[in-house]
């Protein structure tokens, strides 16, 4: 057998009780029902059947939250992380992550219709929130702010000691409910464009184009939207992230950041940590970065001249991105491969955003994660749990500061530490210099 | 020069690190255990599913070659000190120019009937791990002996798969002879709070067999038979210098070394646990089996082998571990049993799973040692109180330096200080909060 690892538990112990069984089931119950009202158009797709799926998925993720988490003290509890099938890339991961896949590719790739049934079923709450009848989008927005609270739920009890992790949850949960979902349906509502606070360029690529400024414009409010989107792209994202690191936008705010945080919690060990996939990481992103700004320039330019000189070229650079980066990166393989790749594949090899920030925090930031003198132990926690794919350990056991532009700042390398070696903070000095400074006094290879 | 290195643990594998750094030596290190060098205090962790085996290599395969640091698996059976060659039971000759001796420790184990039954093992190398998990199928109860720090992993580790636990202490209270009295009653509490069947004061009589060679269920001293398919024996290690026997080498319990870490032959040295040291420092152990000292002794060496000849100094104690989710540091001389000349301040929170004690000299204040459980303290800036003798009421004004718990999380400096005043009458009042840059300040180390 290739992976030696594995040579300690040929037959994985179960680590999944009867109940935790009827919990996944109850759960499961509630996702096939979505699916087959979604299926059986009319004849199903009514107000109590929503409800009672939705809430299906809910009392599965409680149960299982009781029995796994909230009966027993509370600690770290990452015990048969990599004996379930689920979370250790086995059957049930595969299952889930071709399931993902195939949903996504639809949604992005596939026609309005395909989603009908779905639309029906949530209708009657795109009506009360936006006054209009839902489409796929909506759809697709109303079951991501669902994962991100139910699993955050789930989230916040297994970290439930930790006030850090806890007011992350809080804080991921409400943007994504309040300016990711409710927000903009309620502009909706009052026949104002549908805007997100809680992203902006280079994220949201289309925001820093000719045709949105031209498209918001038309509304009373547009000018203020377009002076927020411009405040927080150049004014607000390098001062935050001067103070608090990426984290402020990473894992407090954003929106992918929060679906990763919480319904990707159980994936989050699956990155890959090894130094070959730190320099892939750091071409594919940087190329993404150039992509938006080259696109973003193009299509300015493009304007002025009215398409004098580059015709149509702009227009289809900018399609090729929405095709490659916007939909099959960020949705497909972003959140597809959770199962496989772990929770930040998106944020760690594709997002400009968190390319901007990373380079922010690396060269001119208070945030590093500090290194309790000598008491690392070399265990590996720190690196297994990071969803970033950064090797932590290297960095603890060697008592130098991690500085490093991938970090989101999520804190569970502190978290699942055990010999409490490590802290996120924000020093007086200079990230760059702090971190020379270490490097010329620590030793050695 | 060729530099063989016996053993890949820690020791082994900082000197060998530290030397590539500094030199071009010639480096073999050679292990009977494993071809990959792992952290062995995380291997509680691969059992309990959080970690795969390798998850707990602090390096990539491509390390070794990279930094030209050869690895040989073998089992030494002795050593030629004139020739300096070491034959390897396999028939292996392997030369030397320098020899460093870092074989690490065996478990203990004291002549108990049953004691070499299947399913009796300890928790100590790969192996030990690979046992544990093949006796984990279907097992109803795992009974452990020895209240130390291997023994709360291994009930922790059996606790994690369902498997009920037995844990049998010679002790009155866990872990008492480290820990004060208050310390050890947390853990007493917190083990049974786990569902862990917690015999105080019980020592092991004997293993019984089912006639097959396998165990069947332990004897207690109170005469108890507790049926169960495995018996943990977590009692404390030795070093492992048995192959030894047959070399002129000084040996006591361990390898006797000088505070350079030189055997009583020229151009062999040892390190880690198998190392007795013959002038440890004052208040401090001959061997110290903890990850930490065999770190030190291993870039120390490294040193002095690479033309820097220089002494092991580990420096203020300290120390760390975690009973199931409480985390443990200590910083500085924490004794169970105060004596005359020593006062302490003990707080406990309302929880009873966080608590903070100083020891400190009666008379001049001088503070002496930091006891934390649950709360976490910062290494650099206790080592700095503990070298300059501060006084106990400075740190206490100045507590906010040392908190290393996460952000949000309350601070409990406050309560410590208040604790202080009622004990003493004073008035005292926190004057730095938590604050990395007045660490900086503090430690000095801006540029």
């Amino acid at each position: 057998m290739k992976n030696k690892s594995l040579s300690f538990t040929p037959h994985p112990p179960a680590m999944t009780s009867g109940l935790q069984k009827l919990a996944l089931t109850v759960s499961g119950i509630g996702i096939v029902m979505v699916l087959v009202a979604g299926m059986a158009r009319k004849a199903l797709a009514t107000v109590p059947v929503l409800w009672t799926a939705l809430g299906l998925i809910t009392i599965g993720v409680v149960l299982f939250i009781r029995s796994e988490y909230s009966r027993q003290p509370a600690g770290i509890r990452n015990n048969g992380v990599w004996f379930r099938s689920l979370s250790a890339r086995g059957i049930w991961a595969w299952l889930v992550a071709v399931v993902l896949t195939g949903f996504y590719t639809a949604l992005y790739f596939g026609p309005e219709k395909w989603f009908a049934g779905l639309t029906e079923l949530f209708s009657p709450l795109s009506q009360m929130l936006r006054g209009r009848a839902a489409d796929k989008w909506f759809v697709y927005g109303g079951l991501y702010t669902f994962s991100v609270l139910v699993m955050g739920l789930k989230f916040g009890f297994k970290y439930r000691h930790n006030r850090y992790q806890v007011l992350r949850t809080v804080s991921v949960s409400f943007f994504q409910l309040g300016f990711a979902f409710l927000v903009p349906a309620f502009m909706q509502l009052m026949n104002q464009p549908e805007f997100y606070f809680s992203y902006f360029w280079p994220l949201k690529d289309w925001y820093g184009t000719p045709s949105a400024v031209q498209y918001f414009s038309k509304f009373g409010i547009g000018p203020f939207l377009l002076l927020f989107g411009a405040l927080m792209t150049f004014v607000a994202t390098p001062v935050l992230t001067y103070f608090f690191g990426k984290r402020w936008y990473c894992s407090w705010v954003c929106g992918c950041g929060g679906l990763a945080e919480t319904a990707g919690d159980p994936f989050r060990h699956l990155s890959d940590k090894s130094l070959k996939a730190w320099r892939l990481e750091r071409w594919m992103i940087h190329s993404v970065l150039v992509a938006v700004v080259l696109m973003t320039a193009l299509l300015w330019l493009n304007s002025w001249q009215k398409g004098g000189i580059l015709g149509d070229f702009s227009r289809s650079f900018a399609q090729w991105y929405g095709y490659l980066i916007g939909m099959a990166f960020s949705g497909v393989v972003g959140v597809g491969f959770y199962p496989l790749m772990g929770s930040r594949v998106w944020c760690r090899f594709g997002c400009p955003q968190a390319a901007i920030l990373g380079l922010l925090q690396k060269k001119r930031s208070k945030f590093r994660i500090t290194v309790n003198g000598s008491q690392c132990i070399s265990c590996g926690n720190c690196s297994t749990y990071c969803e970033m794919g950064i090797d932590v350990r290297h960095y603890a056991q060697r008592g130098q500061d991690v500085v490093r532009a991938s970090c989101v700042g999520c804190g569970i390398c502190a978290a699942v530490c055990p010999r409490g070696v490590l802290r996120l903070e924000g020093a007086g000095l200079d990230a760059g210099q702090r971190a020379e400074y270490l490097r010329n006094t620590k030793e050695p290879a | 020069m060729k530099i063989v290195i016996l053993g890949n643990g820690i020791s082994g594998i900082t000197a060998a690190r530290y030397i590539r750094k500094r030199s071009d030596h010639e480096i073999v290190v050679v292990s009977d255990e494993s071809d990959e060098f792992f952290s062995r205090t995380a291997l509680m962790y691969v059992y309990m599913g959080h970690m795969r085996e390798r998850d707990i290599r602090p390096y990539e395969p491509w390390f070794w070659d990279k930094n030209r640091i050869r690895r040989q698996r073998a089992r030494i059976a002795r050593i030629d000190v004139a020739a300096k060659i070491l034959y390897g039971t396999g028939g292996q000759e392997i030369g030397y120019d320098k020899l460093i001796l870092a074989t690490g420790s065996l478990p203990n184990r004291f002549g108990w009937p049953g004691q070499e039954l299947d399913g009796v093992h300890s928790l100590y190398h790969l192996q030990d791990l690979e046992a544990m998990e093949r006796h984990s199928a279907g097992l109803q109860r795992a009974v452990i002996v020895g209240g130390g720090l291997i023994g709360v992993e291994m009930a922790e580790m059996f606790h994690s798969r369902k498997i009920p636990v037995t844990f049998l202490v010679r002790e009155s209270s866990f872990w008492n002879m480290v820990l004060p009295s208050e310390e050890s009653a947390m853990v007493n509490r917190h083990l049974l709070e786990h569902h862990i069947d917690l015999r105080l004061s019980t020592e092991l009589e004997a293993v019984l067999d089912d006639g097959q060679g396998k165990c069947r269920a332990a004897v207690t001293t109170s005469g108890e038979t507790i049926d169960c398919g495995f018996v943990g024996l977590t009692v404390g290690v030795s070093p492992n210098i048995g192959f030894l026997r047959d070399a002129p080498l000084e040996t006591n319990r361990g390898i006797l070394v000088n505070t350079y870490l030189e055997t009583n032959l020229p151009d062999i040295y040892a390190i880690g646990d198998c190392a007795e040291l013959r002038d440890p420092q004052p208040g401090r152990r001959a061997i110290e089996a903890v990850w930490y000292t065999g770190r030190m002794m291993g870039e120390a060496l490294a040193y002095t082998l690479t033309g820097d000849r220089t002494a092991y100094d580990p420096g203020i104690w300290f120390n760390s571990a975690k009973f199931f989710d409480i985390e443990y540091q200590v910083y500085g001389t924490i004794t169970p049993d105060l004596p005359e000349t020593q006062a302490s301040l003990y707080w406990e929170h309302p929880d009873g799973r966080k608590s903070i004690r100083l020891n400190y000299e009666r008379s001049a204040g001088r503070i002496l040692g930091f006891n934390l459980m649950g709360i976490r303290y910062r290494q650099e800036v206790c080592e700095k109180w503990l070298h300059a003798g501060t006084s106990v009421e400075t740190v206490l004004q100045q507590l906010g330096l040392a908190n290393f718990d996460p952000e949000f999380s309350t601070q409990y400096e406050c309560a410590l200080i208040e604790q202080y005043n009622r004990q003493t009458g004073k008035s005292l009042r926190l004057r730095q909060k938590r604050s990395l840059p007045a660490v900086l300040q503090f430690l000095g180390n801006e540029k």
